[in-house]
């Protein structure tokens, strides 16, 4: 991923707001109280804070690790076999009708 | 306060007495529940316990040897499950409000490893919600006690299987290990905890937290035990893409070696930058009473740097807190566990956030908000970029400590177990306990814990021994010889 437009210094990075936060709970699905979104400002900013020996380092030419194994496309074979039992997994959902998970409205207003 | 560990009976001689006859798996059974009657309500190491279905299995490994079949390897052994790994229509709840309730239409491979080697599963462990602590103090259901001082952490996140084995409610547990998580609190119990090769133990039905870190392990009394239980769990399976197809791991030979033949030739590493600041005097003094003993059993023993370990702690903070912002998006009130509507209605978005607020503690949504934050666009380079980079810069520096050593050796944990409440008011307090176990599961490679006697307090203190990819045999021929000074 390319940030043409992100933050590139230190202080940029540092300067963590309660905006940026009520704007991540958002992205993260979370209905954050605001006693919470003042918590979560002030713990962020301390641990991003920390992770700056991190962020500040320089590390050209250093490739990333995703993951420890140097694994790549591991298929299974293009077999059918059985999966979980339909009516087993319905059963667990909170809400479920003709053979289908149940939600609210998905186009209907937000609260 | 303490509770008394009784004779708990090793994995080992309980699964040569059922299958040779000696006992039954139904009277072995009945001690441990004798024992969790005794003692849980003091210790917490349980979401839930298993009577019923631990009877019935029981009884089929009885049958089994009547009829002259071997049950397996395990048969009769009792063990405790960390709650975040799935058994089929038995309550798995990661010890969050998310899940209570949920039953799993699957087990996890490591489930069904176990029952197929004749183990009796005795209840699901309590942990920190999804993983996320180093003191279990983050549980929904409420903290687990140290069964050596009840006033004390048993460590975490996995304390409930540790005080489960210490307070001799099973033989053995499996844990899950993402920063430490088997290892921290088998060092403050008092137990063997292994960490093993990522990929070496199937993860399916082990609720994600952070993917590219997770291995499950196990704790015990004994590293000949541990080596068994492992044997046992590990192996391919087609079931987990990051399975490794690898030859199987010969661990119990390996324990014994050690005991019978030491570790001549060994050449050992004690990690600079791993035992120096930050670990406290009593701690550091046991790391060289295991040094001695590996010495005197045939090793050499001298200091190695590995430097960029100590960029370690800020790349995990940054690394785990992604990859789980990302995994735990699926709790979301659609397909299993909690929903809730907010009062004003709304739509499917506004449930998911209401539930999601509700359901979550507060380390979950702290975590969910860090990843969130350092995988947005504009930090995304800054943060989860450059904490991959780092773990390139570790297991390079590893890769070139092995070059000149057989197994390196530190502290598993800064501190022996500490007070309720002691740790909890600011985050980076409790994330530092993992500053020596978190640099393995970056790299990938196997870490085991065992204990190395007591610190200042009495607590039990742990020692960690770091080996390349699938080295856990000499790991564990190693640790053998630790343990034998005990």
């Amino acid at each position: 991923m390319t940030n043409v437009d992100g933050p590139t210094d230190a202080t940029k990075r540092r300067s963590l707001r309660r905006t940026d936060v009520v704007h991540v709970a958002g992205l993260a699905r979370l209905a954050l109280t605001d006693a919470e979104i003042d918590l979560y400002t002030a713990d962020l900013a301390s641990i991003l804070g920390h992770a700056e020996d991190v962020a500040s380092l320089d590390t050209t030419g250093v490739e990333p690790t995703a993951h420890p194994l140097p694994l790549v496309n591991v298929f299974r074979a293009d077999v059918v076999r059985p999966s979980l039992d339909r009516d087993e997994v319905l059963a667990a959902a909170p809400g479920a009708a003709a053979d289908q998970f149940q939600v609210p409205s998905i186009l209907g207003v937000s609260a | 306060m303490t509770v008394a560990p009784g004779a708990p009976g090793s994995v080992t001689s309980i699964a040569d007495d059922v299958r040779s006859g000696r006992r039954s798996a139904a009277s072995v059974l009945a001690e441990h529940h004798a024992r969790i009657a005794r003692a849980e309500a003091d210790v917490h190491a349980f979401n839930l316990v298993l009577h019923d279905v631990a009877t019935e299995a029981a009884a089929a490994v009885d049958e089994a040897i009547a009829a002259g079949r071997d049950p397996g390897r395990l048969a009769g052994v009792p063990i405790a499950l960390k709650d975040n790994m799935c058994t089929r229509g038995i309550p798995t709840t990661c010890s969050s409000k998310i899940l209570d309730g949920w039953k799993p239409p699957y087990n996890a491979t490591v489930v069904s490893r176990l029952a197929d080697a004749g183990a009796i599963l005795v209840g699901k462990t309590n942990l920190d919600e999804f993983a996320m602590g180093s003191s279990t103090e983050n549980s929904a259901f409420g903290p687990t006690k140290n069964p050596h001082d009840l006033a004390k952490v048993p460590g975490g996140s996995s304390g409930g299987s540790a005080a489960a084995v210490a307070a001799g409610f099973a033989a053995a547990s499996l844990g899950s290990d993402t920063g430490g998580s088997i290892r921290q609190p088998a060092s403050l119990c008092g137990l063997v905890g292994i960490k093993p090769t990522y990929g070496a133990v199937s993860r399916y039905g082990l609720i994600a937290f952070a993917s590219s870190l997770d291995q499950i392990g196990p704790f015990t009394h004994s590293v000949e035990d541990a080596a068994l239980v492992l044997e046992v769990i590990s192996g391919h399976d087609p079931m987990d893409s990051t399975s490794i197809d690898a030859p199987p791991l010969n661990l119990v030979d390996a324990a014994r070696l050690g005991v019978s033949d030491g570790v001549a030739g060994l050449r050992v590493g004690i990690v600079t930058e791993l035992s120096g600041d930050g670990i406290s005097a009593d701690v550091l003094a046991r790391v060289e009473v295991a040094a001695d003993r590996l010495r005197a059993a045939g090793a050499t023993v001298d200091r190695v740097s590995v430097p960029s370990t100590v960029l370690g702690l800020s790349a995990y903070y940054l690394i785990a807190p992604a990859e789980a912002s990302s995994n735990l998006a699926r709790f979301d009130g659609v397909r299993f566990g909690l929903r809730v509507s907010p009062a004003s209605g709304g739509n499917v978005q506004d449930m998911m956030a209401a539930t999601r607020a509700a359901g979550f503690g507060p380390e979950v949504k702290r975590r969910i908000m860090l990843g969130t934050y350092a995988l947005s666009a504009g930090y995304y380079d800054a943060y989860y970029g450059q904490a991959q980079k780092v773990r390139t810069l570790i297991i390079n520096d590893f890769k070139r400590a092995y070059e000149s050593f057989d197994v390196l050796l530190t502290p598993t944990s800064p501190t022996t177990a500490f007070a309720f409440g002691a740790k909890t008011a600011d985050p980076m307090t409790m994330y530092i306990n993992d500053v020596c176990t978190i640099p393995s599961n970056l790299s990938g490679d196997p870490a085991i814990s065992v204990p190395c006697g007591v610190g200042v307090d009495g607590m039990p203190v742990g020692v960690q021994l770091l080996g390349p990819a699938l080295s856990e045999a000499r790991l564990l021929r190693a640790a053998a010889v630790i343990e034998m000074g005990n």
